[in-house]
């Protein structure tokens, strides 16, 4: 039996182009509110908006900024850009996923730490790079790389 | 030159063609097939795969986007085009897929045959497996199998999802190597709205999606193309079968040469079935035996005579076929005529669009569809009532989509928020039953606003002044009243119908199934005629039929009161006309209708019921009736593919061909006469049914002997005006639409142009007299019935498909949700179904699609019959079909202990 469909009756006659233009920023916001793009969520943006769920499915597929997983308290990216890597980054990504004991693209099973992998975040002069939570972090070794991961830890909540 | 035609070059070869054209376009027009993977002439153009790049004027440019010039010179093949469309073969074939040796496509896949053409012997840029490739086939639906590794990702299927079925429901999903056409958040295709037209695997270049059964059964090369009609619908579908080895392979063509639905695409694999009826049975101590022809027909003749000895040839009674082929129908006539020598021959279209027989040939001279499907494209306003044609008519439903994204207006009438009704500009939801109010409304705010058409209705039309007095009292308050329409939405409608350039009137059983049917028909058709819509294109009023030769059938007589060509029996020069070319007498008397015979069965005074190709057990209403009907005849002998519900009750059973085993032809709801051709033999020692007439009626003394359907068609030419230039010969192509009346003459796509064929439209007045049985204290709702998508009429084939089977397994009622919290009933409930005659214990689904104080029952599941609940007694006057969309019931759970 066909589902009902809240979007198809406007999108019929034609899709007003500004609504496919707000569909990006409000899975930005989506995803700021969320830290992820929940599936009921989409569903709801497509309704608002639309459009059809597989256009919101196939965007936010699409972009490496959205994820579809819940992710960690705090994001941690290590650069193995060309500069990064021949500066170390490799190791420091092993060292990473050795303490955290995730691979990079995961989340720790206590929800505080998503770790990415990135190919170069255009500041190959502080090679070899980390990010955390949107501060870049320069010059690393293992070491330096460690303490600063351990910072986030830090700033969780008692008992998080 | 032409006026707004552009004259080009394209490999030196000069063409004329529209201005707009796309090159590629163009170039088909010179004979010349440009390379293309994303491209179809029925879908927009995307751009994206870059293989149709041409050289305009020694510039490159893309085939499908670049419109045809006036005076430009086109080159499509040599020099860098050649390296660069090699170039874009292998960036997509850097990721080859692994299994072309055993690909289905393999063989008719144009990414194959482009390779080969560009000489892809070697790939510059083959790489390390990607996750696409290692994505495993994808079946999470029981007919559409999806291979990412053979996507080339051209998007038509997203496109043909989009733009052909309103559907969206494939889309890309990920990105780089990753990307793949999928379902929002991946989930399983039958989470969706997906429809399963399969659309998207007809447009599909590569072997990434195919038919699910389809894997390892047979090569392409291996398979023969039939080309023949869809035995479902009244669209009327031309199909091509694709066999090996005697089976069913695969379905293509359709209207574009790909839009089908779900039945024809996906549901023939009925004629394979093991449990088709394969030799004749007889009931012997009460159980039926095999038997062979000769012992089975002898008997049937033999208890056909001493009927006709004892009680006369009025004692005997036949049910034809809208299943059957036109050949097969006149035969059946003639049988019971000529042979037998009783008008007593009806079918089922008695129980469907009886009233627009009658009624459009009241009003305009001929029952029938008065313009053509595609036409319906041409309309700027459409008004729909009575159809659900989504699920009932699918390919109809296309053509509505694609003239409402055209900006054509849409205004839906039905109680039910039937799909349609998501898209409609208006919609109506009066109450069942009351649709004689609403359409005299209608016409009440045209007259009273002087929106008619005062030109056409007085050049073309009379006996105006009978309508507006009948129409007089419907003002929209009181119309409000009556049917629950809005006096704005009344109002609205009115302004949008009369005032559209062109409109037309789609309806179906919605409007027909009445005590009123024939009122209805009639109040739509003066309202066609009121604002002079009817006789241009894009305009008419257009009943669908429900049967794939329901037309046909009507056309060739198996009606108790017209011989073919709705020729009446009544008079004594068509009587003498048929006498003479069969040798004998045509009974004067007219028959009983179907819903007659049944009663004059179960009165005694029917003794003898040839059914062919009909389940009255499941499909006439009262079914306890039908029931002591069939059990009180003498002899009942059923023709079928399948032992029915009906053939249970039967002392012969003889075994038919299907479609796919015989040649003929259907008449489609358009009029269009198309030939069904035989791909197959027949199972077992199972027969076409014009030889088991032939066979039968001779045996009866009375011969018949054809050696080919197209005998019997040539004499049906002679003898039937309407049909009188049809012959297989004329048939090859996309068939005729009747009225064709003399070999050199075209067929007619629209009805009633120059005049209507009565001469003048004549207005009828009618009035409410509202349901005939209203909902009340003891059956509080009011129940109306209808089809799903994914089966028909009585399942006798859909049930045995597996797949249509999975989709829909059972019956159910549907509620609203106000409804369901006073019954105390949720979606999943049992609950019980009563009405004054029977009732049923069925599935609740609860939605908003209903309306308040109404049930919808599909008619299709023997095991929850809506006729079980349907009344027999409450007749439309005129065209004796029985109220089937308006009953009264009641609700209770049930609760199993």
């Amino acid at each position: 039996m066909a589902k009902e469909r809240g979007w198809q009756a406007r999108l019929f006659r034609g899709l007003p182009a500004e609504h496919e233009a707000k569909l990006i920023p409000l899975l930005q916001q989506v995803q700021k509110a969320y830290g992820y793009l929940p599936p009921d969520a989409l569903e709801r943006v497509a309704d608002e908006l639309g459009v059809p769920p597989t256009r919101v499915h196939g965007v936010a597929s699409f972009y490496r900024q959205f994820t579809d997983a819940p992710r960690g308290r705090h994001t941690v990216q290590v650069c193995l850009g060309t500069a990064c890597h021949v500066g170390g980054g490799k190791g420091i990504r092993d060292v990473l996923t050795q303490v955290l004991g995730i691979q990079p693209g995961a989340t720790t099973p206590d929800g505080a730490i998503t770790l990415e992998e990135v190919h170069c975040l255009g500041c190959c002069s502080l090679a070899p790079v980390i990010v955390v939570d949107g501060v870049a972090y320069g010059r690393n070794d293992r070491k330096k790389a460690l303490r600063t991961l351990m910072e986030c830890y830090d700033h969780e909540p008692p008992g998080a | 030159m032409s006026s707004g035609g552009v004259e080009l070059t394209i490999d030196g070869i000069r063409v004329v063609v529209p201005t707009g054209t796309p090159l590629l376009e163009a170039a088909r027009e010179a004979g010349i097939e440009i390379p293309h993977l994303c491209y179809h002439p029925a879908l927009s153009s995307a751009g994206t795969c870059g293989l149709c790049v041409v050289e305009v004027d020694g510039k490159l440019a893309q085939a499908c986007r670049e419109a045809a010039s006036h005076g430009s010179d086109v080159r499509t093949e040599g020099g860098r085009i050649g390296q660069l469309r090699r170039l874009i073969l292998e960036l997509i074939l850097s990721d080859p897929p692994r299994d072309c040796l055993t690909c289905e496509q393999a063989g008719s896949c144009d990414l194959q045959r482009y390779a080969y053409r560009y000489q892809l012997d070697a790939n510059r840029f083959l790489g390390p497996d990607h996750e696409r490739r290692e994505a495993a086939p994808r079946e999470d639906n029981p007919f559409i199998r999806y291979e990412p590794e053979k996507c080339v990702l051209c998007g038509r299927c997203v496109r043909a999802c989009a733009e052909i079925q309103g559907r969206h429901v494939l889309g890309y999903a990920g990105r780089g190597f990753a990307t793949e056409v999928a379902s929002a958040f991946r989930g399983p295709l039958t989470e969706t709205s997906c429809e399963f037209c399969g659309q998207c695997l007809a447009v599909c270049p590569s072997g990434a999606l195919s038919e699910r059964g389809r894997r390892f059964t047979a090569g392409e090369w291996e398979l023969q193309a039939v080309q023949t009609v869809c035995p479902f619908c009244g669209c009327g579908c031309p199909l091509t079968l694709h066999l090996a080895e005697g089976r069913i392979v695969r379905v293509s063509g359709g209207r574009d040469g790909f839009r089908l639905c779900v039945k024809g695409r996906f549901g023939l694999s009925f004629v394979h079935r093991e449990d088709r009826l394969r030799v004749p049975l007889v009931r012997r101590q009460g159980a039926h035996t095999a038997s062979s022809w000769e012992e089975a027909l002898g008997l049937l003749a033999d208890k056909l005579r001493a009927i006709r000895g004892r009680y006369g040839p009025q004692a005997i009674a036949g049910l034809s076929s809208a299943k059957c082929t036109n050949e097969e129908n006149y035969l059946f006539q003639k049988l019971m005529r000529a042979a037998l020598g009783t008008n007593h021959v009806d079918h089922c279209a008695r129980l469907c669009h009886a009233p627009t027989v009658a009624g459009l040939a009241q009003a305009f001279g001929s029952g029938a569809m008065t313009n053509s499907i595609d036409d319906i494209e041409e309309a700027t306003c459409i008004l729909v009532t009575g159809s659900n044609t989504t699920e009932a008519h699918p390919i109809v439903a296309q053509a509505i989509f694609r003239a409402v994204r055209r900006g054509a207006r849409l205004i839906v009438a039905d109680p039910r928020r039937i799909e349609l009704a998501d898209i409609a500009d208006v919609h109506l939801r009066q109450r069942p039953g009351t649709d004689v109010a609403w359409l005299n409304g209608l016409a009440h705010v045209i007259l009273a606003e002087g929106l008619w058409d005062r030109a056409f209705v007085e050049q073309r039309c009379e006996d105006l002044d009978a309508l507006r007095e009948a129409v007089e009292p419907y003002t929209p308050d009181v119309v409000e009243e009556l049917t629950g329409v809005s006096d704005a939405d009344l109002r609205r409608a009115a302004r949008l119908y009369a005032g559209a350039e062109r409109a037309t009137f789609v309806y179906s059983m919605g409007i027909t199934q009445h005590t009123s049917g024939t009122d209805n028909v009639l109040a739509v058709a003066n309202l066609a005629m009121l604002t002079g819509h009817i006789g241009r294109h894009g305009t008419g009023v257009n009943p669908l039929r429900g049967q794939n030769n329901v037309q046909g059938a009507c056309d060739l007589g198996a009606l108790p009161n017209v011989l073919p060509g709705y020729q009446r029996v009544s008079d004594p020069e068509v009587r003498a006309k048929f006498a003479r070319a069969w040798g004998a007498q045509v009974p004067v008397e007219s028959g009983l209708t179907a819903v007659e015979i049944v009663d004059a069965a179960r009165a005694g005074s029917i003794k003898a019921l040839l059914v062919m190709g009909e389940n009255p057990m499941v499909t006439h209403p009262d079914q306890r009736h039908v029931r002591e009907a069939l059990e009180a005849l003498d002899l009942l002998a059923v023709v079928d593919i399948f032992p029915s519900e009906t053939a249970e009750f039967a002392h012969i059973v003889l075994p038919a061909a299907s479609f796919a085993e015989k040649d003929g032809t259907f008449t489609s709801t358009e009029r269009r006469v198309q030939r069904l051709r035989r791909a197959l033999p027949p199972p077992g020692q199972a027969l076409p049914d014009w030889e088991i007439l032939c066979r039968l009626s001779t045996r009866l003394g009375f011969s018949m002997a054809y050696g080919h359907p197209r005998e019997i068609m040539d004499e049906i030419a002679s003898l039937t005006p309407i049909y009188g230039g049809i012959s297989y010969a004329r048939l090859e192509g996309e068939g005729l639409q009747w009225p064709c009346t003399s070999p050199d003459h075209p067929g007619t796509s629209v009805l009633h142009q120059q005049a209507f064929t009565r001469g003048k439209g004549r207005f009828h007045p009618v009035r409410h007299h509202g349901p005939s049985e209203p909902p009340d204290a003891d059956y509080p709702l009011a129940l109306t019935t209808g089809r799903v998508l994914y089966h028909f009429h009585s399942r006798t084939m859909t049930r045995r498909v597996g797949g249509l089977q999975e989709m829909v397994p059972e019956g159910y009622v549907e509620i609203h949700p106000e409804d369901a919290s006073r019954f105390k009933l949720e979606t999943g409930a049992l609950v019980r179904v009563t009405s004054r005659r029977g009732s049923i214990v069925t599935v609740a689904r609860v939605t908003g699609r209903a309306q308040e104080g109404t049930a919808f029952v599909p008619f299709h599941f023997a095991d929850a019959a809506a006729n079980a609940l349907t009344a027999r007694d409450t007749l439309d006057p005129d065209s004796k079909i029985p109220a089937l969309k308006a009953c009264a019931v009641r609700l209770e759970p049930v609760v199993l202990d």
